[in-house]
């Protein structure tokens, strides 16, 4: 089996001269929990941008679920993000005013899922991240922590190959941020495939293996014990 | 595993484009309400035409269109031309006439309110002489006492046309030709014979008893069998006057009545106009909104990406807001257009007429510029690169 993302040679370029990322191999199988770590300006960002499908590298190839990149339109990038990767941002970027169990539903309106499919793996994903008695509430209703739980609900509620969680915990306090780290591990534990991208070093010392990136390249690649 | 993005459901597009209108409720209705006042105000010009045209045609089909009127043209000398006098009996022999009547002017008598009104101040009052069936021929009714009869026309009384009695100032009694007149009834306005509203009407007999009447008739009114009025015309003139038909003017005093209404759709056109520059300064403000909204939305662009939303789903979100809330300014505007229009016809007690293209025209309209303003801003936001987008 082909690896879930599996970067070589990739380099991008950003018109005006600047490389945020240079020449990186990079290959996380199934099932793995990895977090890339780097202080700001390392280019880490732009790798989330390019796992994500949300941009192409000007060098190299990107292979995400067996797929190359560079081969699909943006129609068949936009599906494949659909159905087969997970978003999790700093921001949260939940709608306002829209209930939990409406806003993890609309993360899989763009998959073909018919409403009322939506509505209950909604509520699955929900209970799975530990907000079954959250499903009505507004995002006002909730703190920081329980948003973006619902922010990971619905990154998990389509079950992706892999989610991308980028900075999560850089908006929460600390307590609140570790029980997001927490579920990651809880979501990596049953089978989820998870890129956690951060700056923060104490959250990538707790995951099973750290891509440390400086100045846009991996400087070392190391799979720890926890 | 086939990458082909998938169709949205059409009412889930329903709820993505009243999703950016839920967000910010006053700014949706303020924009929406620029297109309801333009669509409300086209609406309203036409329906107010539409009802007045529809009162225009009950009140000709109440008054009959089958009335024709002979009178005395020119001769080809240009001098004023006479009806013979036997021409009222010949009109009457046409087999669809079901019945003719004449009025003759008695020229030179004036009609003064009292004796000592000073002979100049003649209040520009036509004095006619009127057979007795004239009444029921030009459709005409007594507003105050009674019509002439055998007695009454053979005697100094008169009849008082709507207007002449309200400038002569509803008097009992006129005076004219040196003799004191009896006023016995007052006409309602007769709308295919306006000319009777400024009229003195005496009796035929006695015209010729006490006024300078010559005899002839100057106005020959007909009434004809509907079917046959357009070939009752086209012998009028040869039956009137046989030896110079040219010398008669015949004429359909209800196709002029049609007519004069017909001059005022011009004014309805620059209303119109104006509605529709009114619609054209709503269709910029939902633009505008549009432009705002999109600016404001980036993140949310951005996440609708990262959740796969492909380029063409976004546009389409955004174009579907636009029409949504123009569709919302053109539902309420057909609706205040449709209530102006009644509650003017009913103070004028016309019926309430808006013709249904003026309903579909409308809410088509709404559907163009909302699809006109929607469309850039939503091309706009589709471009947005995801990670663009995002960065915000």
């Amino acid at each position: 089996m082909s690896p879930v993302i599996e970067l070589s040679g990739v380099t991008k370029s950003y018109p005006g001269g600047v490389t945020a990322v240079r020449s990186v191999d990079l290959t996380v199988e199934y099932g793995e929990l990895v977090a890339i770590v780097g202080p700001s300006g390392s280019g880490k960002s732009t790798m989330l941008h390019l796992i994500g499908t949300l941009d192409r590298p000007t060098h190299g190839t990107v292979r995400i679920d067996g797929h190359n990149v560079a081969t699909l339109s943006d129609r068949q990038l936009s599906a494949l993000r659909a159905r087969r990767i997970g978003f999790v941002f700093q921001q949260f970027h939940l709608a306002p005013g829209r209930d939990a169990i409406t806003n993890v539903a609309d993360g899989l309106l763009y998959a073909g899922v018919p409403k009322k499919e939506r509505e209950w793996r909604a509520e699955a994903a929900l209970v799975r991240v530990g907000l079954g008695d959250r499903l009505t509430h507004r995002p006002h209703e909730l703190s920081g922590g329980e948003r973006q739980r619902v922010a990971i609900a619905r990154a998990v509620a389509g079950d992706p190959a892999v989610l991308l969680a980028d900075e999560p915990t850089g908006n929460l306090d600390s307590v609140s941020g570790a029980g997001v780290v927490e579920l990651l591990r809880e979501l990596h534990a049953s089978g989820t495939t998870i890129m956690v991208i951060t700056h923060d070093h104490e959250i990538a010392d707790g995951l099973p293996r750290q891509v440390p990136m400086r100045d846009g390249r991996v400087i070392g690649d190391v799979p720890q014990a926890v | 595993m086939s990458l082909k993005p998938s169709r949205l459901h059409p009412a889930d597009l329903l709820r993505l484009g009243g999703y950016g209108l839920r967000a910010r409720p006053l700014r949706a209705v303020l924009s929406a309400l620029g297109i309801a006042i333009g669509i409300a105000a086209m609406i309203a010009v036409v329906g107010i035409s539409s009802s007045s045209r529809a009162d225009l045609d009950r009140q000709l089909a109440a008054l009959g269109t089958n009335m024709l009127t002979v009178a005395p043209g020119q001769t080809m000398f240009g001098d004023n031309a006479t009806l013979p006098d036997e021409s009222v009996a010949m009109i009457r022999r046409i087999g669809p006439v079901t019945s003719a009547t004449a009025t003759g002017a008695v020229n030179e008598t004036a009609v003064y309110r009292t004796d000592r009104i000073p002979a100049g101040e003649t209040s520009g009052l036509a004095v006619l002489a009127a057979e007795q069936a004239l009444l029921d021929t030009i459709g005409g009714s007594m507003a105050d006492g009674t019509w002439l009869n055998a007695a009454t026309g053979d005697y100094p009384a008169v009849v008082l046309g709507s207007t002449a009695a309200r400038r002569l100032g509803n008097p009992p009694t006129v005076w004219m030709d040196g003799r004191w007149w009896t006023v016995v009834g007052v006409l309602e306005p007769v709308p295919l014979a306006p000319e009777i509203d400024q009229s003195v009407l005496v009796g035929w007999d006695a015209a010729g008893t006490y006024l300078d009447f010559d005899g002839h008739p100057t106005t020959v009114y007909t009434r004809s069998i509907d079917a046959q009025v357009e070939a009752v015309r086209a012998v009028l003139a040869q039956t009137a006057n046989p030896e110079d038909p040219s010398e008669v003017k015949v004429s359909k005093p209800s196709d002029a009545l049609a007519a004069r209404r017909a001059t005022s759709d011009a004014f309805t056109a620059l209303l119109l106009g104006l509605g529709a520059v009114a619609l054209l300064v709503g269709g910029i403000g939902v633009a505008n909104t549009m432009v705002i909204s999109v600016l404001e939305r980036r993140a949310e662009i951005g996440l609708r990406r990262s959740l796969g939303a492909t380029r063409g789903q976004v546009r389409t979100q955004f174009v579907a807001e636009s029409l949504l809330l123009s569709l919302l300014g053109g539902a309420v505007g057909v609706f205040i257009g449709y209530v102006v229009t009644g509650f003017y016809a009913m103070t004028q007690t016309w019926p309430t007429v808006v013709p249904p293209w003026a309903l579909i025209g409308g809410v088509g309209a709404t559907v163009m510029i909302g699809a006109a303003a929607g469309l850039y801003p939503a091309i706009r936001a589709a471009r947005l690169a995801p990670t663009e987008a995002l960065a915000t």
